[in-house]
């Protein structure tokens, strides 16, 4: 069976730190920064590989700050 | 150097499935962190993007923290006076009837300065999209009541909580238009969760839809956080939606293809 | 073609737009000009020109929807009586602010509040100084006959046109009412979506690809922005004023005493020449067609040559403020009113020159 596997960048500068995404997340693969951006916010990264591509993230970001991309491997 | 956890094999153009719409400008929006401003805002954006209709769409923004909608919708738009946009939008579309035209409106611009203007859009049919946020709070004035703040809810001029005795209950503009035979399409979502963005943006695309096929006014109210006016974290805000917003303003469709949906 | 017809001031007015090539007209019912409504109504100008009329919840509404219209670079016209003006003042302000072109037609009655239905021009201060909120100006025709309230009509696109900047037809119920014969002009055509395009650069009508989006608003956060705005609507009534003053001078070359009168006023006024220059008395009349930019240029001038001036106006005195500053102190100003929708006799103003100005 073919198995998903996805991967976000996450555009830091732009990001305003909220966590909406990280509580969308069904494979908790983000966190906040230990970091600050441009703006002074803990923007949110990626802590593992877990990620499946399915766009939870970037649907509920209010700042459109998450690109999503998923493969069949 | 921290691990990244990047996969570049498959971030490439054939694996791309989410981006920000091009309908978008790049403006960094000034909402506060988590406000569902700026969701609404992109979804607005992504139907339109998807539609193909970017150089035939005219938005109207209003008074409120939206004020500045237009810094961030990539497409042409109009700014009201406070609660006026159905009016100008009204114009708008008779002028250009085979433009898309619609409004994007909070609760205090919609629901008490523009309840005039909101209503006799909706009587009369006009063939527009209203996208009506409701986050029972005046967000950009620094969080006063607004029409549809909750009984006992403390905002900057209710202090105590909304006092139904003196200050009047909220307002359920929505169920009000839906009554309405000018309205096509009357729904109520929200933004905070992916389900709930996906429904909300499926209500909008059939909003506008509705507009293509000059079916009459379709009205699409969003439930939406205000973090920084109810004084609560972004993800808590939304908890607190959920537990207090939802069971007044219940979510779901209230008219689809002008007739009254029965929730009995 | 060109058409002569008998007609009262406010259809003369409706069926003007209609001729003008106007786009809409929003409007909301109000005594006494309900008649540029209803006369529009009748008339289905969409069939005639495909012209949009629509009758608006309230006045707010109508100009809100004129704001709309106007944004597009279209055509859109809005009336109203003095009461509905004030409401409408808001949405003025940010046509005002926004720079878009529109006409607002007053036609003004008694006040203040409710007031009375009867004619006044008691709506001056509110029409020459701005009306609403922040620094700006409306250019204002005054028309003092049912011919004028037709041409003002194109006359005021032209101008709204060339300045970005709302007109407002300053009249009052005497010329909306009373009937005369008009010439209308020939009508204009309406002009296509992409003729617009091409015209007005900054008329939303859609994105066009691979150029910017249009932005309409009155919006500007920054102070320092603001003043640019600000500073850019001066240098535009500066304009207004430096090409815009139209008036009448009736029998001033030679006059010795100056009444200065505009719209209906001006109609009695002139009467009241006759029976003075009758009696051996030397009076001139100035009219300014536009109030604002006022003729004060003129009036300076001829404050040098006569011995008194009176300003004749229906309300308790408004333009003479104007006509004081442009007279500078060289010769006595004063004023003669009638109020509250009651309209001066001849006599009566003929009276008051020569007790205040003639004898005093």
């Amino acid at each position: 069976m073919a198995k998903v596997v996805g991967d976000i960048i996450i555009d830091i500068e732009r990001c305003k730190g909220c966590e909406v995404c990280n509580a969308a997340c069904p494979n908790d693969v983000l966190e906040m920064s230990q970091e600050v951006n441009g703006k002074g916010y803990h923007y949110v990264i990626k802590v593992n590989a877990d990620c499946i591509g399915c766009s939870n993230c970037a649907v509920v970001c209010p700042d459109a700050v998450i690109t999503v991309y998923r493969a069949k491997v | 150097m921290a691990q990244t956890f990047d996969r570049p094999e498959i971030q490439t153009p054939e694996n791309l499935v989410y981006s920000k719409t091009t309908c978008l400008t790049d403006n960094v929006m000034h909402y506060c962190p988590g406000c569902g401003h700026g969701t609404a805002h992109r979804l607005v954006a992504e139907v339109i993007e998807e539609m193909g209709i970017q150089s035939e769409t005219i938005g109207v923004a209003p008074v409120g923290c939206s004020v500045l909608a237009y810094n961030y919708f990539n497409f042409d738009v109009q700014q009201a006076a406070h609660g006026r946009a159905p009016a100008v939008a009204t114009a708008i579309k008779r002028l250009l009837p085979e433009k898309y035209v619609f409004t994007y409106q909070g609760d205090g611009d919609l629901a008490a300065i523009g309840t005039a203007e909101t209503i006799h859009a909706c009587n009369r049919g006009e063939n527009i999209v209203i996208v009506f946020i409701n986050n029972g709070i005046y967000g950009m004035t620094g969080g006063q009541m607004a029409p549809t703040t909750l009984p006992g809810m403390p905002t900057s001029t209710s202090p105590y909580g909304r006092d139904v005795e003196t200050m009047g209950n909220p307002l359920k503009i929505t169920e009000i238009v839906a009554m309405l035979p000018g309205t096509h399409f009357v729904t109520r979502q929200a933004v905070h969760t992916p389900a709930a963005v996906r429904k909300t943006k499926k209500s909008l695309r059939m909003a506008f839809e509705n507009q293509k096929l000059n079916k009459g006014l379709s009205f699409v109210e969003i439930l939406s956080n205000c973090n920084s006016g109810w004084k609560l974290s972004p993800v808590k805000a939304n908890k607190w939606m959920v537990d207090n917003m939802f069971p007044f303003y219940e979510l779901g469709d209230l008219k689809v293809n002008g007739e009254m949906i029965n929730k009995d | 073609m060109k058409e002569l017809k008998l007609m009262k001031g406010n259809e003369a007015i409706a069926e003007a737009a209609i001729r003008a090539g106007a786009d809409a007209y929003f409007g909301y019912p109000i005594t006494p000009q309900s008649e540029i409504l209803e006369y529009l109504m009748m008339e289905k100008p969409h069939e005639r020109t495909g012209m949009v009329v629509l009758q608006a919840e309230s006045e707010v509404a109508a100009i809100n929807m004129v704001y709309g219209g106007a944004a597009c670079g279209k055509k859109v016209l809005t009336s109203s009586s003095s009461p509905g003006i004030s409401l409408k003042q808001e949405g003025i302000s940010y046509i005002a602010g926004a720079e878009l072109p529109c006409v607002i037609v007053n036609v003004v009655r008694g006040g203040p509040g409710l007031g009375t239905i009867q004619p006044s021009q008691s709506d001056y201060f509110q029409s020459v100084k701005g009306g609403g909120h922040g620094d700006y100006r409306l250019l204002v025709l005054a028309p003092a006959s049912v011919q004028e309230m037709a041409d003002h009509v194109g006359l005021g696109f032209d101008l709204a046109f060339k300045y970005r900047n709302p007109v407002l037809i300053l009249s009052d119920g005497v010329i909306g009412q009373m009937m005369e014969k008009v010439e209308l002009a020939e009508q204009t055509p309406r002009l296509s979506n992409e003729e617009l395009a091409e015209k007005y650069p900054w008329a939303t009508l859609g994105k066009r690809d691979g150029e910017p989006r249009h932005i309409i608003t009155s919006l500007e956060l920054e102070s320092s922005k603001q003043e640019i705005h600000n500073l850019k609507l001066q240098a535009k009534y500066k304009r207004m004023n430096e090409e815009e003053v139209r008036y009448e001078a009736i029998q001033c070359d030679d006059a010795e005493y100056l009444m200065v009168a505009f719209g209906s006023s001006a109609r009695i006024a002139q009467k009241v020449v006759s029976m003075a220059r009758e009696k051996g008395i030397k009076v001139g009349l100035l009219r300014p067609i536009t109030l604002y930019p006022f003729p004060s240029e003129i009036i300076h001038k001829l404050a040098g040559q006569v011995k008194g001036i009176l300003s004749v106006e229906m309300n308790a005195g408004q333009m003479i403020e104007d006509v004081k500053l442009a007279v500078c102190g060289k010769v006595k100003v004063e004023h003669f009113g009638r109020y509250g929708g009651m309209i001066p006799t001849p006599t009566e103003v003929f009276n008051a020159l020569e007790q205040k100005i003639i004898g005093g």
